[in-house]
């Protein structure tokens, strides 16, 4: 039997794939959210306090080059005393964990109901797609507000507005991949030889719908980041004392003049990751899916 | 019926495909892409059914094996009714008839290795046993010429007559009876083309195929054909066996056909009958016969009456007013 080494036995996604290394930008891309991963999964061997921990003695201490600063709260605290870059870290987690489960959601229900889409054509196309249309009317985050606002505020129903706001994206791009791939006549064959329907579609056509997907995936992951922390922001996504980015700069706000370190910090968290996720989602874009490419 | 029973017979076979319009989406008019079309392939036998594009001669090839629901008509496959069959019925039928595509490049999976590929229909019908199922995808590499080195990749790896191989190798995977060959080697080399037509005829020996051969290139279809059907807008207008129909055609479009079509020999000059205009869409055919419109012989009857196929010789039907007494 040949070996694995052969190039010819290579599956074809794996050449496509070569090309990103090829892309600067989506190696920074990379980088910075392996980065976000690992600072996420060693949270506790990482950050030198407790995230929710108040201190009265050590409230809005400066960061460690201020004049006032110490190393005992390298980036400062906030108005309870709380160390941000122990908050930041813990953050991460959230934030990565709102970017998995929401969009999670969105993938699976999006391409469920792309792939039914795309397939079965006619009534069902119709139906879906005109729900589709519905959500897409509405504002991202006015949806999500109303979601929320019908659940009650919490970060998991945030996770699940985001989700659900976010179902349409994803049912479209399967739903056009699929009817592309529909004229091509291997699923005309897998039909000939009498393949079941769910067969044809996850196992025959899907995986020649991945490279958008993937794309898809990774640029919505950046934007849940974004919207879990304005839903935060807002009240509406994780609850204090929850170390989230969106709400730690909702609290403080109004410290923006006297104490502005403890609103940068988790502005530039959000900032880096949801650039690292646009980074790769960008490269990913042009290795997989040269159609995509403005 | 003195006549041995046929492996295929499609009975006046229609599909229409629905134009749909307007707010509610009613049905407005319909490509009549296949009218009333009887055809029967005698066992081990190679019907060739050729046409200009857009006759219906693939709808007719997808119809017979359900790919394409017919609308109306009946098939009748080794004396049974295929159309009356529920959807486990059909699917052991899938294991008797089987299709060979026009083009290598979108009939495989890019996304699969070979062995997946011809292992699939081995797997649907119950060959659980990874290894056994590569057995015999060995077995049917090599049958198609093909190596056990090719099994584990992955379609772009190959040129198109090695795919169509592929291809060939997955139609008879399940041992089938009939194979639909839909345009089999229109999209190779012509030297590629000659090989696959004969590995298409080796296979027929070796495995008692019965072949419907599709195709708009009139001298593959007399290579491989022992009989030949000519369509024109949905319907048969002329049926003889392969040697009849090139040295005698009776209806003036299949005439028109060969005279268009090139001869090898040079210095043989020939009478050609150009065709004016365009082929008449099948949303709207003409009345009558559906060739008035650009035949050369055409009389004020054929505008009217639509002629029905008539054994003009034995076993030569032609579907002409004037069959045998108009032409070269």
């Amino acid at each position: 039997m040949s070996t694995a080494s052969n190039p010819y036995d290579r599956h074809p996604i794996f050449d496509q794939l070569g090309q990103l290394w090829r892309n600067k930008t989506a190696i920074i891309g990379l980088v910075i959210i392996s980065g976000f991963i690992l600072v996420a999964i060693l949270a506790p061997v990482l950050s030198p306090h407790d995230p929710v921990e108040t201190s009265l003695y050590d409230q809005l201490k400066p960061p460690v080059w201020h004049e006032t600063g110490t190393w005992k709260n390298i980036l400062g605290t906030d108005e309870l005393g709380r160390d941000t870059l122990s908050r930041i870290i813990y953050g991460a987690r959230v934030s990565l964990t709102v970017a998995i489960v929401s969009v999670g959601i969105a993938f699976t229900l999006g391409t469920l109901l792309g792939c039914i889409s795309g397939y079965y054509k006619g009534f069902w196309d119709s139906l879906i797609m005109r729900i589709m249309d519905m959500i897409l009317a509405f504002p991202y985050l006015l949806l999500a507000i109303v979601v929320v606002a019908y659940l009650g505020p919490s970060l998991q129903n945030a996770m699940m507005a985001i989700g659900i706001t976010y179902v349409p994206r994803f049912a479209r791009i399967v739903r056009g991949s699929v009817l592309e791939e529909c004229e091509k006549d291997y699923v005309m064959a897998a039909r000939a030889v009498g393949a079941p329907d769910w067969r044809i579609i996850f196992i025959g056509i899907l995986p020649n719908c991945l490279g958008p997907l993937i794309v898809q995936t990774t640029l919505s992951m950046a934007s849940a980041i974004l919207d879990a922390a304005a839903l935060s922001f807002l009240g509406l996504g994780a609850q204090p004392p929850t170390p989230e980015w969106g709400g730690m700069i909702a609290r403080s706000r109004a410290l923006i003049l006297r104490a502005s370190w403890v609103m940068t910090f988790p502005g530039i968290a959000i900032l880096l990751a949801v650039l690292g996720f646009n980074l790769l989602g960008d490269g990913l874009r042009d290795a997989l899916d040269p159609r995509l490419r403005d | 019926m003195p006549e041995t029973q046929p492996l295929l017979d499609a009975r006046g076979l229609v599909k229409h495909y629905p134009i749909k319009g307007g707010v509610m989406l009613k049905e407005i008019a319909a490509v009549k892409a296949v009218d009333d079309v009887s055809l029967s392939i005698q066992r081990g036998e190679t019907l060739g059914l050729v046409g200009e594009s857009g006759c219906g001669k693939s709808t007719f090839g997808r119809a017979i094996l359900r790919l394409e629901e017919p609308t109306a008509g009946e098939v009748w496959f080794d004396g049974d009714n295929i159309l009356a069959y529920e959807r486990e019925q059909l699917r052991a039928l899938r294991q008797k008839m089987q299709i060979i595509f026009q083009d290598p490049f979108s009939s495989l999976n890019p996304r699969k290795p070979v062995a997946s590929i011809i292992g699939e229909p081995l797997l649907i019908h119950g060959m659980k046993s990874r290894r056994e199922r590569d057995a015999r995808v060995l077995e049917l590499l090599r049958v198609v010429g093909l190596r056990q080195e090719h099994m584990r990749r992955y379609p772009h790896m190959f040129s198109g007559g090695q795919r169509q191989r592929i291809g060939v190798a997955r139609a008879l995977a399940l041992n089938p009876q009939l194979v639909v060959c839909d345009e089999a080697v229109s999209a190779l080399d012509v030297s590629i083309q000659a090989q696959v037509l004969n590995l298409l005829k080796d296979l027929q020996e070796d495995f008692g195929l019965t072949y419907l051969f599709i195709s708009h290139d009139l001298h593959v279809v007399e290579h491989i054909s022992d009989r030949v059907a000519v369509m024109y807008l949905g319907k048969i207008v002329e049926i003889a066996a392969s040697e009849t129909i090139y040295a005698q055609p009776l209806h003036p479009y299949t005439q028109a056909l060969l005279s268009a079509s090139p001869m090898p020999d040079p210095t043989h000059r020939r009478k050609r009958i150009i065709l004016k205009g365009d082929v008449p869409s099948p949303i709207n055919p003409p009345p009558g016969c559906r060739f008035h419109t650009r035949c050369p012989f055409a009389e004020a009857i054929c505008a009217e009456k639509e002629p029905a196929l008539r054994e003009v010789n034995p076993g030569h039907q032609a579907a002409c007013h004037f069959a045998g007494q108009v032409g070269l």
